[in-house]
């Protein structure tokens, strides 16, 4: 019998879909209406660090070089106080297979698709994980579609997202481009149905462990290299599997590191707005996905999401485009190195968040992603004056996402802001138990603690602020 | 005119804007759900604006209007943005590379 392939008889199949293309049954995790063993999920995938490592030294990932950013950090002491300013270094996620730290989530995803018989797997991605998926599925020999949202109903493309079809494509895979809307999934899910391939979603606990070996090398590299630990490491954050990930890494290594996530302020521009799509410059790391990712995690296209970032960040920061685009240049004048401008959200936080800590003190920012047409700051610069955005200098306190990009007039303006992460916890919280449409047990209470990283208390007390306990 | 086993770029629409249910933004909603692939023309011959069949990198046959014979990328590293040159001259002077003038 064939299956009627419409949108709402797609949709109505979206758990038996997702079941079979998972191999994993997320009901086995439910605890209540409210929580689920995020614990035996990530158990599930019954690999050890060692046994992750292993798959990843094999396919060409991992291990990439921890680089001392010494000008940098000469430049951010200038403008610190005395005996300020921290060493700042950076993880090298460039040299990873094809280019980015998504390939520590691909290479997991892949390795358990082809263990279980798969015979290729699809990833929904406007980033630089299809390039990694598509790179390890040629690596492993399986076969790979890339889902993504790329144009504007004018079919004008994201510079940005453009190349990463590119690369996809290069890699051998398919690549199916769509214009912008949620509703992206149906044509995935359908694909995904008619093809019965693995869904590698950036959100599975395989691809979550994947990136644990970023945070043990951190932890691991800090201590051979220098003797200590880091002090603090900073993640860009969208999805917070970056978070999520190294996070967990630091703690598997003992690490007591403390956890910014950064994002680019795109506060004002709706993510499924048609003019809104063109009118960013950058197309990831940036709130329009850290912030509703934070508190409401399992909206991706898994049941429930391995990136739980709440439980693990100590702080949230934000930058601007502007500052992002400007250390990117930074990075390649003063240090030498070329990179793509999303993995430098971090690296914008960091220059500022060094001058709070001592000059002693252990900075890592966790990633950089490598750099090629449309990807990169002269394309992106260029594409968002072709939009009518004002790009110029001045004080990055003037930056208004989709209106303007302010690049800073002095390197002295660079300056992260802090996220209020208490209301990012309330609403996780509060969102979570009015999905579900039940009252918390005392269990629920735990879970929920747990997943906002403070104890009950605090949990009580923001539910009964809204009425719901 | 594209011939069988050329490769080839196809659209086509997913869902009219009226048929879109999802939570919006009103300008999308105005706009149909687009989607392109690639693949190699499985009719004949057909010339673009042809509603034809392509089989795709991994083999799935995909149904779709044929707008692009032998279709290329062309985004590139854009047009001069001279902030950028600017950006270099100033953390080159603040860092003084080669010593004092």
């Amino acid at each position: 019998m064939t299956l009627a392939k419409d949108y709402q008889s797609v949709m109505g199949r979206s758990n038996e879909i997702q079941k079979a293309a998972l191999g994993l049954d997320y009901a086995d995790f439910e605890t209540s209406p409210i929580a689920f063993d995020y614990d035996a999920l990530m158990k599930a995938t019954n690999y050890t660090l060692e046994e992750i490592e292993r798959i990843q030294g094999l396919h060409g990932v991992g291990n990439t070089p921890l680089l001392e950013l010494r000008n940098i950090t000469a430049l951010a002491r200038k403008y610190a106080k005395p005996g300020f300013g921290a060493r700042i270094f950076v993880k090298d996620e460039a040299c990873n297979a094809s280019g980015s730290f998504k390939d520590r989530r691909a290479a997991c995803a892949v390795a358990h698709a082809k263990k279980l018989g798969y015979k290729g797997v699809m990833a929904a991605t406007s980033g630089n994980y299809g390039a990694a998926v598509a790179s390890q599925a040629a690596m492993q020999g399986l076969k790979c579609i890339i889902v993504q949202e790329c144009y504007d109903s004018k079919g004008v493309g994201q510079p940005e997202i453009v190349e990463k079809a590119r690369k996809c494509e290069a890699l051998g895979a398919e690549v199916v481009q769509l214009t912008v809307g949620p509703e992206l999934f149906y044509s995935f899910l359908s694909i995904l149905e008619d093809t019965g391939y693995f869904n590698a979603s950036l959100y599975s606990p395989f691809g979550i462990a994947g990136v644990e070996t970023l945070g043990y090398e951190i932890a691991m590299q800090c201590r051979e290299k220098l003797g200590k630990d880091p002090d603090m490491v900073v993640c860009t954050t969208a999805g917070g599997g970056m978070v999520t990930g190294t996070a967990r890494g630091l703690i598997k290594a003992g690490c007591k590191a403390d956890i910014v996530a950064a994002s680019i302020d795109l506060t004002g521009l709706s993510m499924a707005s048609d003019v809104d799509f063109n009118k960013k410059s950058c197309t990831t790391g940036h709130t329009g996905f850290g912030v509703p990712y934070a508190t409401d995690p399992d909206h991706s296209d898994v049941p429930r999401s391995a990136a739980r970032p709440l439980r693990y960040m100590d702080r949230y920061v934000t930058t601007t485009q502007g500052e992002v685009m400007y250390m990117t240049e930074m990075l390649a004048n003063l240090e030498g190195i070329e990179r793509g401008p999303a993995g430098n959200t971090a690296l914008a936080a960091a220059f500022s968040l060094a001058q709070e800590l001592p000059e002693d003190a252990i900075l890592v920012v966790s990633e950089t992603e490598y750099t090629g047409a449309g990807k990169h700051i002269q394309p992106q610069l260029a594409f968002a004056k072709e939009n009518g955005i004002d790009v110029r200098f001045g004080n990055p306190d003037e930056d208004k996402p989709g209106t303007n990009v302010i690049l800073p007039s002095s390197p002295e303006l660079i300056k992260c802001k802090e996220a209020d992460i208490n209301r990012f916890k309330k609403s996780l919280v509060k969102k979570a138990v009015k999905k579900s449409g039940v009252k918390p047990t005392e269990a629920d209470l735990v879970f929920l603690a747990e997943e906002i990283k403070e104890n009950v208390d605090y949990v009580k007390a923001a539910l009964e602020a809204e009425g719901l306990l | 005119m594209a011939k069988k086993g050329d490769w080839v770029r196809i659209h086509s629409v997913v869902l009219k804007a009226e048929e879109r249910t999802a939570k919006l933004p009103d300008d999308t909603k105005k706009c149909d759900l687009e989607q392109w692939t690639k693949g190699y023309l499985q009719d004949e011959t057909a010339k673009v604006g042809d509603v034809v069949t392509v089989k795709t990198a991994v083999g799935r046959l995909e149904k779709g209007t044929l707008i692009e014979e032998t279709p290329y990328y062309t985004h590139s590293y854009g047009v001069f943005v001279p902030e950028i040159i600017e950006i270099d001259r100033q953390l080159r002077e603040i860092m003084k590379f080669g010593g004092e003038e």
